[in-house]
């Protein structure tokens, strides 16, 4: 007899709540070992030939312990990572107004012009004769910053923003060294609202760091940088915009004055998405700036890297530009690798930087066009001020009503007596389905939030945005503290317990029976 | 413009619920004197269509290493990629995803982090990895300026057998931060005597193995040396797959190991994105740059990764940080976490055995040709050749031939003496009819 019946369609009972699983699991959401809890020393997932018999030549260093590493078959290596790309939030999940950090779309298409076998399969020291058109590229990208930022010389080895400001500090120290000006000036002025990396870079090559105050209104005035000048300051280190979302309205005094007390104006490009296109660098009086070509032309962040660096110079430092870099001789381009007696003050890697990231931030300044990279700033400025504008009578603004650039910036003043913290908020804005704004930065503000939205978002995306963190605000105010002291309650995992993390710091996986 | 969601109608609104008449009082702070009006000396926006015919029009302009007889080496290897490694770390979520400050929506990234130092540590015979660096070159200058943190001396003595550019990138970082560097001639056939460079003034020594022209070194008697002296001893590869069949620096009594990744699960690239891995012991941990991941557990009990010992970090200690590192090499360290999974134990020392016949097969067939001195005694998969000729010229007639035969020495270190050596490498991707054509062209060109 053939069953007529089939199966139920309608939902029926199937109401009640949700009983824990044996596996531990939550349908989609899997839990997943470590490899080395799943992995066995003798599967692999790659075939390989038998090796030729040869006597070895390793003169005696062959390994004598086993690694202890585990292997898994292909099926189980592509489970595993799949499972666990499946707890991470990125671009493509959703929106990810992480201020600073310029957050926006990765088109696929720079992807593949990365893969091209002849970029992707080329190896750094064959015969340059053989790679004339990856040099080629190297030169067009250079060519494309220089232009978009009004400076005459690029530097494009650095492999990501801190290692360009390095680079970009160097350049200055060699410039100061050149003129014998090395045992006096020794000072770096730095903004309090400055990145971490900053202070840190020019610490590192043996500047000593005097914080610039900033002034009630988030910026940093003329007279307080001229108040410290002097023949002991080196350069200026200054983000702009600034890291409160603001353009630094007397950058073009400040740049005057530094220089005419005989110091190098760097300028930390990591809000560089809000100007392409509107105003030039060059043309404010900057000395060095480096581009993250990870955050402003969208190369993929990738989870934390790569990324990478290049720093364009001003006329009194484009001579002392690191090696390698490319140059014109008889109509084609080549790599200068070697410094010989120029006055280039070193190498920041081996090799001749990022070429993936060159090939995907080219692509990209390809499709925008001058025309789309413009539009592409006011729209990214436009979605900032769009939020602010939609938040600005329920959460409060350190430096009043004014519009921003890039990325709106509120503190923690509306949270005052609320017994919910930015830290709080921000894990809420995880089970509302958000990455979570920059929190606590910049230091100059309490319980900073920053938010910066990038021109990827269409205005519904905004608006929904917008009534998600009214809700929560409104939730604050009304009392609902558990919404935000417990959470997230939604995310592959709880609240991570930090602290331990770093009392007992364990950083590796360690077998069971050794631990014991 | 395809990758811009907001219509003219959507700006005009968005612009009258801000409050302003156009977008250019959003941009009134910026100086009216040195505002644009637009970009003139740029081209207008391009289809897809059109990005992709320009840029393939550049990329057809290179000979990729897998289209010839390839046997380029120094520092960049090719090997084998599995297909599985390129699909996985284009995942939106691993390729889209920033930096994991907030761990409870990236334990994706955390994990493969925690496998991945996992991984590094045991490869080079460590306590601790971090989760990862730019590349092996900046790896080794900051692993120069944390062996100066720690012994509270300021100069370090540089190999011989070291990449020169590895040198270079640690003598100018040194030099700008006002420490010595003593850096021993190159040492083409592992001759040097390290041993006599230390004393209790150095903070470091610096050592590769496999160096640049390919020799395995021992450096066990030097570990002791530098024990003794309160020196430590810095060691680098540039060629990770050896360690699969090389005894671990570690094991060699090395303190901080620090090396390229490339070689597993990463491409040429022409030089970049790499991934630098850097391990050393247990009791340095708060001396290392970079980031890195522990396990620690949730509200709920259950284990899961932060990112942890963040004090070191710029971000937090400002001028007074151990590193001005950031952005490290995510997703290269996916790449090597991925490969080296699939490869396990066993593939990993097949892998290093089938590099290793390979290059000692190529070493005894181009050793034999007349005029040809093989100047590497113990090598993993790749070593140098004495030509009776500039090497250069002859790499420059082997391109014309067709095959990538290696690095010339004068490329990268300037002496009329090195003028005639040849890097060669060989890994798994040669087969014997790509010895055989590297035989009969050399032997033409010669």
């Amino acid at each position: 007899m053939l069953n007529t019946q089939g199966r139920p369609t309608s939902p029926g009972s199937a109401g009640g709540t949700a009983h824990p699983t044996f596996t531990g699991n939550r349908a989609l959401l899997q839990q997943e070992p470590l490899l080395f809890e799943i992995g066995r020393a003798d599967i692999t997932g790659v075939d390989l030939p038998e090796a030729p018999a040869v006597a070895d030549r390793l003169g005696g260093l062959k390994r004598a312990a086993p690694l202890g590493l585990p292997g898994l078959s292909e099926p189980e290596t592509m489970r595993h990572y799949v499972r666990l790309s499946q707890k991470n939030f990125g671009i493509d999940t959703g929106l990810f107004p992480l201020g600073s950090c310029t957050m926006k779309h990765n088109p696929r298409l720079n992807e593949k012009m990365a893969r091209l076998p002849g970029f992707a399969d080329v190896h750094p020291l064959q015969p340059q004769s053989s790679v004339s058109g990856a040099i080629a590229l190297i030169q067009m990208l250079g060519d494309w910053l220089k232009e978009l930022t009004g400076m005459p010389a690029v530097m494009m080895t650095p492999k990501a923003g801190a290692h360009g400001e390095l680079a970009g500090m160097m350049a200055i120290k060699a410039a100061i060294e050149a003129k014998g000006e090395a045992a006096t000036r020794t000072v770096v002025l730095v903004p309090e609202s400055a990145h971490g990396t900053n202070p840190a870079t020019a610490a590192l090559i043996g500047f000593s760091v005097k914080a610039v105050p900033a002034d009630a209104d988030g910026t940093v005035r003329a007279a307080a940088v001229k108040a410290l000048l002097g023949p002991d300051v080196a350069a200026i280190m200054l983000t702009n915009p600034n890291t409160c979302g603001l353009f630094e309205r007397e950058i073009v005094e400040i740049a005057e004055a530094v220089h005419a007390a005989g110091g190098y104006f760097y300028c930390d490009g990591a809000n560089f998405n809000a100007i392409v296109g509107k105003v030039r660098p060059g043309d404010l009086g900057v000395d060095a700036m480096h581009i993250n070509l990870h955050k402003t032309f969208s190369t993929p962040h990738g989870g934390g890297g790569p990324g990478a660096g290049p720093v364009v110079l001003s006329e009194r430092l484009a001579a002392f530009a690191c090696v390698p870099y490319p140059v014109t001789q008889d109509g084609r381009a080549v790599l200068i690798e070697q410094a010989g007696d120029s006055q280039a003050f070193g190498r920041m890697s081996a090799f001749h930087g990022q070429m993936g990231m060159f090939v995907r931030a080219f692509a990209y300044m390809l499709s925008h066009g001058a025309d789309g990279l413009r539009q592409a700033s006011e729209d990214a400025v436009l979605n900032a001020n769009y939020i602010k504008a939609g938040l600005a009578d329920l959460m409060s603004q350190p430096f009043g009503d004014r519009p921003c650039m890039h990325e709106a910036l509120f503190d923690d003043e509306w949270l005052k007596g609320t017994g919910v913290t930015t830290l709080d908020f921000a894990k809420a804005m995880i089970d509302e389905g958000y990455h979570p704004m920059t929190m606590y930065f910049p230091l100059v503000v309490h319980g900073a939030m920053l938010i910066e939205p990038t021109e990827s978002e269409s205005r519904a995306s905004l608006d929904l945005f917008i009534m998600a963190l009214r809700d929560l605000a409104l939730a604050v105010k009304a009392g609902n503290t558990e919404r935000f002291t417990g959470a997230p309650y939604h995310a592959p995992v709880r609240r991570m317990d930090e602290t331990r993390a770093a009392r007992t710091p364990v950083l590796k996986w360690t077998p069971p029976k050794a631990a014991e | 413009m395809r990758y811009l969601p907001l219509s003219n109608a959507d700006r005009a609104a968005m612009l009258a619920r801000i409050g302003v008449a156009s977008i250019d009082q959003l941009f009134a702070d910026i100086p009216s004197d040195k505002q644009l009006k637009e970009l003139v000396n740029l081209p207008k926006a391009k289809s897809e269509m059109e990005v992709e015919r320009l840029l393939s029009g550049l990329a057809a302009r290179n000979v990729p290493a897998s289209s010839v007889p390839f046997f380029v080496g120094a520092g960049a290897y090719k090997h084998q990629v599995p297909a599985t490694v390129d699909h996985l770390i284009q995942r939106s979520e691993f390729l889209t995803s920033y930096t994991p400050y907030q761990p409870e929506i990236a334990q994706g990234t955390l994990q493969y982090l925690f496998e991945f130092q996992t991984q590094v540590a045991a490869l080079t015979g460590m306590d601790v990895a971090n989760a990862s660096m730019y590349d092996g070159s900046t790896a080794a200058a900051e692993a120069v300026l944390m062996a100066h943190r720690i012994t509270r001396r300021k100069k370090a003595v540089l190999s011989g057998g070291l990449h020169p550019q590895y040198a270079e990138v640690i003598r100018t970082l040194s030099r700008m931060a006002g420490d010595e560097v003593v850096s021993l001639p190159a040492d083409v056939s592992a001759r040097e005597n390290l041993l006599e460079s230390v004393d209790s003034s150095v903070s470091c020594v610096v050592v590769q193995t496999p160096d640049f022209f390919g020799n395995l070194r021992d450096i066990k008697t030097l570990a002791d040396k530098c024990k003794a002296s309160g020196v430590l001893l810095i060691a680098v590869f540039t060629e990770a797959v050896s360690l699969g069949l090389v005894e671990a620096p570690g094991a060699m009594g090395a303190d901080i190991v620090v090396g390229e990744g490339q070689s597993i699960g990463n491409g040429l690239n022409f030089g970049g994105p790499y991934v630098g891995l850097f391990a050393t012991q247990q009791k340095y941990i708060r001396q290392m740059p970079g980031r890195l991941c522990g396990e620690t557990v949730d509200a709920d009990g259950n284990r899961g990764f932060v990112l942890t010992l963040s004090t070191r970090e710029q971000h937090i200690r400002r001028e007074k940080a151990t590193s001005n590192i950031c952005t490290n090499s995510g997703l290269c360290a996916l790449a090597f976490t991925i490969h080296m999974t699939l490869l396990g134990e066993t593939g990993l020392r097949r892998l290093a055995e089938l590099n290793h016949a390979n290059a000692v097969l190529l070493a005894q067939m181009l050793s034999g040709i007349a005029g040809v001195d093989l100047l590497t005694e113990a090598f993993f998969n790749e070593f140098t050749l004495r030509l009776p000729r500039p090497a250069a010229e002859v790499v420059e007639k082997l391109e014309k031939r067709g095959i990538l035969g290696g690095v010339p020495v004068s490329r990268l270190i300037d002496k009329a003496e090195l003028e005639d050596c040849l890097i060669v490498c060989s890994t798994e991707v040669n087969t014997d009819a790509d010895r055989a054509a590297f035989v009969a062209a050399l032997k033409e060109v010669l």
